[in-house]
């Protein structure tokens, strides 16, 4: 069994591997075949196919996980040119688990924000799994507050589990450090443009997510807990985590119809993690746009219709009392 | 964990009662005894109703501050005359159509019997003291004071008076965090109180964000922390995430009083710690001192710009050359 693959997608990767082996056949031997490779690979195709096309939410909420799925430093890589990465929160340290700079998308001057997830061990430990401790959302509160200044568009990159519940990060004020984030952004001066590309994690997702657009790749998911901590405090079980990721309505599909969403930007079949480049343009195409959009508006005509966006949230009727 | 799944200690009986009708046994427990006695939680000591109430319900042998509801905290904060109810009417619905162990609007409607309230906050429009204010309180009994759709709008609102009157906000917490049944709605009322708050900034409008016992999570990373001021009552708990959450991730003993107000303060989260037999004159004195100098130079600013004579600005007739000049 490849670990690299889920246990979905071990079919699609069994497959895969018989026709790397009559590949190599074929190479090694100098016999023709190619006739009865195509035929397999469209059968993987179709596979690929059937399999994504009835994804449970359970699945796609490990989709948006996936080991292999493109991170914020991968997608800075295919998206954007000229990329300078700035450090630190000037108070306390760097936290490695948020990435930010300033780049140029489609030419334009931009400034980058995104969660960083590591690749290997050493990684994983180094970017913490992708979960920001306060100086994270501090540096990235700096860089917006920059961009302002000089009216650069902001583009958040969201991928994380959530802010990490350690010791110093609260006694350092995680709780501070978002609130502060969710307040300055409703309120900075240049456009704002998020999208979920894997998870996203509750109140350390929404840190850097507030803003004039939102958009999610096809196999994220948007949440207010991990379905594994819904289980855990509703059901008392964190094996229940499927039912909890259907009862939550974590997809980008659900999200988009409870009115929450303004773009899916569709992943390559088989998912992102089969396709950078492909994701990647996707996703700078819907960007481009979007930004082109807003960039029509005064600043403060954006800042209106964005606290009009903001005060819009919420699902609840109304009784007229005497 | 050897706690079960709740469905498995049902008998053949109760699973064919159908879970309207169903309220949990743990619930019970929790529900306050209308007795003429209580029982302090932290110390044991067992005390006449009457008098704990007298003293704000703070034990008075340990001074415990013991969780009270919404109302009942508004009505200790508020002086007795010229208290409105500010979005009474907005109810709680169900989005998702959220179903765990129970359905949502099965957990809603029982929360709704046992506390009297539309959802886990009431918000009023009041005085403190003579002086005219705002003041909202989350209700710990409803859901854990968790925060949805109904709580960010109501927060709203009550923001919204206050802008239209120029008169102090205050909130008291007590919350659980963002409402899971709700999901991303709940999620973004972190968003939307925190923009809302932005208002009173600019206004220049006293927001006093005062923590009780216990204030975590979403409402902890939001509406809580962005006070002018932010206050605690003694030993409330106080953070981001859970202390078990904290204790399975890193795997160590948490710190003597970790998470509680004083540990808040020690670490400079919080202004001041307050106990709750002096809220009302200490956040008196505080709103007097914060509102004076404001309502003086906003006074004498409308003075100026209602005045012509005191007029500043030469009209546009006065700038333009004079016609025979221009040749």
């Amino acid at each position: 069994m490849d670990l690299k693959f889920l246990d979905f997608e071990q079919p699609i990767a069994e497959l895969e591997a018989k026709i790397q082996e009559l590949r190599n056949v074929e190479s090694d031997n100098n016999i023709n075949i190619s006739d009865a490779l195509k035929q397999l690979e469209d059968r993987c195709e179709a596979l690929t196919q059937s399999i994504f096309a009835n994804l449970s939410d359970w699945q796609i909420s490990q989709l948006s996980r996936h080991p292999g799925r493109p991170y914020t430093l991968d997608y800075i890589d295919h998206i954007f040119t000229d990329f300078h990465e700035l450090h630190g929160d000037r108070t306390y340290a760097d936290d490695p688990a948020i990435v930010c700079g300033m780049a140029r998308l489609d030419g334009q001057p931009v400034m980058v924000i995104g969660h960083q997830k590591g690749r290997d061990t050493k990684q994983k430990i180094y970017r913490n799994f992708g979960m920001p401790r306060p100086e994270g959302y501090r540096k990235a509160l700096r860089m917006m507050r920059m961009a302002e200044r000089f009216r650069l568009p902001v583009i958040c990159l969201i991928d994380t589990p959530g802010a990490y519940p350690g010791i110093g990060a609260e006694e350092r004020g995680q709780s501070e450090a978002i609130a502060r984030n969710l307040f300055e952004m409703s309120k900075l001066k240049t456009p704002i443009i998020c999208t979920v590309t894997g998870e996203g994690g509750s109140g350390g997702a929404l840190a850097i997510g507030v803003g004039d657009r939102l958009i999610m790749l096809e196999y994220s998911t948007y949440s207010v807990i991990s379905p594994e901590g819904c289980a855990s405090i509703l059901w008392k079980s964190a094996d229940k985590a499927q039912l909890a990721a259907e009862a939550m309505g974590i997809t980008s599909d659900r999200i988009r119809e409870l009115g929450l969403l303004d773009e899916v930007v569709r992943e390559p079949v088989g998912g992102a993690h089969r396709d950078y480049a492909l994701i990647a343009a996707n996703l700078k195409d819907a960007l481009v746009r979007h930004l082109a959009d807003l960039q029509q508006r005064t600043i403060d005509d954006l800042l209106s219709i964005r606290y009009q966006r903001l005060m819009g949230f919420g699902a609840f009727v109304e009784e007229v009392v005497k | 964990m050897k706690e079960q799944p709740e469905i498995k200690k049902m008998s053949w009986f109760e699973k064919i009662v159908s879970s309207t009708i169903r309220t949990d046994a743990s619930n019970k427990k929790a529900a306050v005894p209308e007795g003429l006695w209580n029982k302090c939680p932290s110390c044991n000591a067992i005390l006449y109703n009457l008098e704990l109430e007298k003293n704000f319900n703070v034990c008075p042998k340990c001074e415990h501050h013991m969780r009270i509801s919404a109302r009942t905290r508004l009505e200790m904060f508020l002086d007795e005359d010229g208290r409105e109810e500010i979005g009474k009417g907005v109810k709680p619905t169900d989005p998702l159509r959220f179903k765990d162990s129970k359905k949502y609007k099965d957990r809603i409607s029982q929360a709704q019997k046992q506390t009297k309230e539309n959802d886990a906050m009431v918000v009023m429009k009041g005085q403190l003291k003579g002086q005219d204010i705002v003041a909202a309180a989350f209700d710990f009994n409803f859901m854990a004071g968790s925060m949805g759709s109904v709580v960010g709008e109501k927060f709203v609102r009550g923001v919204n008076k206050s802008l239209e009157f120029g008169i102090p906000f205050i909130v008291f917490t007590a919350s659980g965090g963002a409402r899971m049944q709700e999901s991303l709605f709940s999620l973004f009322q972190m968003a939307k109180t925190s923009a809302a708050l932005t208002k009173l900034a600019e206004a220049g409008i006293p927001y006093i964000s005062f923590m009780t016992d216990p204030t975590m999570g979403g409402v902890s990373a939001s509406l809580a922390m962005l006070g002018d001021l932010n206050v605690a009552e003694p030993n409330a708990l106080i953070g981001f995430a859970g202390p078990r959450v904290i204790e399975q991730t890193v795997r160590e003993k948490l710190p003597e009083g970790f998470q509680r107000s004083e540990f808040l303060q020690e670490h400079g989260a919080i202004d001041m710690i307050i106990d709750r037999r002096q809220m009302r004159d200490r956040l008196a004195a505080i709103l007097a001192i914060l509102t004076e100098n404001k309502a003086i130079v906003d006074a004498a600013l409308n003075q100026v710009e209602s005045s012509p004579e005191l007029d500043l600005v030469p009209d546009e007739d006065s700038l333009k050359p004079d016609s025979g000049q221009k040749d």
